[in-house]
């Protein structure tokens, strides 16, 4: 017979380590954001906004995102499929291979080394690295669903399941590229092949990196949380195929009024429209699981953060396929309200969604069944809502600013606006941002603080694995 | 038939394969399934025991 606990060890890794990620990910935002604002701040060549920017997306995403889609994952299917990790020894090397793929980007991004694609600028060892850890990822998880003792795989374990899958593909696929010595590589790809390949990367790794993994995420600990099961889970299922159909064909709306075949733009922009259809589903079925429960909501600050969570990833998911009409996106692209979407996304949905169910992992991770501090965790949530508002609403307005500015003509057709007008009107809106992001970053010191509290002079725990679903109906 | 055909014809059989999932899972076979998966999560408390002050498991509901 297996152990009789559950691998607890991997998620709590995981799961501490998404907090640190998360601190050190939204200081160097902060840091680019006030680069904005006081450009003497890029004191040297290392520390410059064009180096400290990638680090900060791949911090946020891939240290702070990919350990906490690591540890929920891992925790998840475990407990749904009522058996142990598969291959413990393997989990355990995702972990230590993961740290290394953040600390080898957290050199070499500052030192300049880059393929130059967004989201993946990390240069050909560290991808293969990268391909290595993901690939036992793959294993530890489908050997896990494999090896399971219930009948059904929940709907948590299919998103996960298609993040992980996706990841791969999109990685193995982008990442195509030749070495010309061990630090520099060219794309396997040339001209608008090579754009359309790294925006179908980059809008999938929007809907299945910073999406799927994350609707895995809700439908596990939103249900949890609020004690009840999902509003409907035929809809989940929908919600999930429909998803899958969609998702993959609306990376073109990045390439609007480029190179880009019209035909490739306007599919693009026709399956980012449908794709509001199942984002709101998914919604609407996280946010009604609380129906009935309502009341949960004024004292659990835990279901604040997961149920604004969906409310924010409605949001940007309204506010998405809008920005990827043509006509819109003439006027939103290149603007910073794309940078405002992006962080309604990235602070409002994933951000808020993993500290809600970092908060419900890690005092489980101890034997302890609430964080140090509920009243913190209360603070976290009213300083990182205002934190987000700041930083969306300014981006907004800066951004709307910005496009009409850019296209503004006089009577004789020459341009009513310089450039660089435009960036001295935006700088109010920068500075509203830093702060923005510093009352962000503050929370997650909060978080700290009530981890390390919470933590302190407890041993680990592991639960035992239970009978198998059907045992106990 | 060229490649444009067959990428057609993929598109239109992804899209009746997405109405086939549509329409099973609105259908009253899957639904016994789906009320137990949606159950999963909860055949089991994550609180350790000691904090419940449940020391037996089986069949014991009372936390």
């Amino acid at each position: 017979m297996q152990s009789q606990t559950y691998n607890y060890k991997v998620v709590r890794q995981f799961a501490i380590m998404t907090v640190v990620w998360g601190i050190v990910g939204m200081l160097v935002g902060v840091i680019v954001a006030a680069q904005l604002v006081w450009p003497e701040l890029n004191v040297a060549e290392w520390l410059h906004f064009g180096r400290l920017r990638p680090l900060h997306t791949n911090a946020v995403i891939f240290a702070f995102g990919g350990c906490a889609l690591f540890a929920t994952s891992y925790y998840c299917v475990q407990r749904t499929c009522h058996t142990r990790l598969f291959a413990p020894g393997l989990a355990a090397f995702t972990f230590w291979g993961w740290q290394l793929v953040i600390l080898l980007a957290a050199i070499s991004l500052p030192l300049g080394f880059t393929s130059g694609k967004e989201y993946a600028e990390l240069e050909w060892p560290i991808d293969i690295l990268i391909t290595v850890v993901w690939v036992s990822y793959a294993v530890v998880f489908f050997g896990t669903i494999a090896t399971r003792k219930t009948t059904h795989i929940y709907v948590a374990n299919w998103f996960y399941g298609a993040f992980i899958l996706t990841v791969a593909l999109l990685h193995l696929v982008n990442s195509a590229e030749v070495p010309v010595s061990l630090t520099k590589s060219y794309s396997a790809y040339a001209g608008v092949q090579d754009a359309m390949i790294q925006w179908w990367y980059g809008h999938n790794a929007v809907g299945f990196f910073l999406t799927a993994g994350f609707l895995g995420m809700m439908y596990y600990f939103v249900p949890k949380q609020a004690g009840r099961p999902v509003y409907s889970y035929r809809l989940s299922v929908v919600h999930f195929w429909a998803l899958i159909f969609t998702y993959m064909w609306a990376g073109p709306h990045h390439l609007h009024f480029t190179a880009l075949p019209d035909w490739t733009q306007s599919v693009g922009m026709v399956f980012s429209l449908i794709l509001l259809a199942p984002s709101w589903g998914g919604m609407i079925n996280g946010i009604m699981t609380l129906s009935g429960a309502w009341h949960k909501l004024r004292t659990d600050p835990i279901l604040k953060f997961l149920i604004t969570s969906l409310s924010f990833y409605g949001m940007s998911t309204f506010e998405g396929p809008m920005m990827s009409i043509k006509t819109v996106n003439a006027l939103s692209h290149y603007t910073d309200w794309t940078v405002g979407h992006v962080h309604s996304g990235a602070l409002g949905w994933v951000a808020m969604v993993s500290i809600g169910a970092m908060y419900y992992l890690l005092p489980r991770m101890y034997g302890k069944t609430e964080m140090y501090s509920t009243k913190l965790i209360t603070a976290h949530f009213w300083v990182a809502t205002i934190g987000i508002v700041l930083y969306i609403a300014s981006m907004w307005i800066s951004g709307v600013m910005q496009g009409l500015m850019w296209r503004a003509t006089n009577p004789d057709g020459t341009l009513t606006y310089s450039f660089v007008e435009a960036v001295k009107a935006s700088y109010p809106f920068w500075a509203i941002r830093v702060l923005g992001g510093v009352l962000f970053l503050t929370g997650m010191l909060i978080m700290f603080y009530n981890m390390v509290k919470t933590i302190a002079g407890q041993k680990a725990y592991e639960a035992p694995v239970l009978a198998p679903a059907g045992a106990h109906a | 038939m060229d490649i444009n055909d067959a990428r057609t014809v993929v598109t239109v059989l992804g899209f009746v394969c997405f109405i086939g999932i549509s329409l099973w899972a609105y259908s009253g076979r899957a639904r016994k399934g789906f009320d137990e998966a949606a159950l999963l999560p909860f055949g089991e408390d994550d609180l350790p025991l000691s904090d419940s002050g449940r020391q037996t498991k089986e069949g014991n509901k009372n936390g």
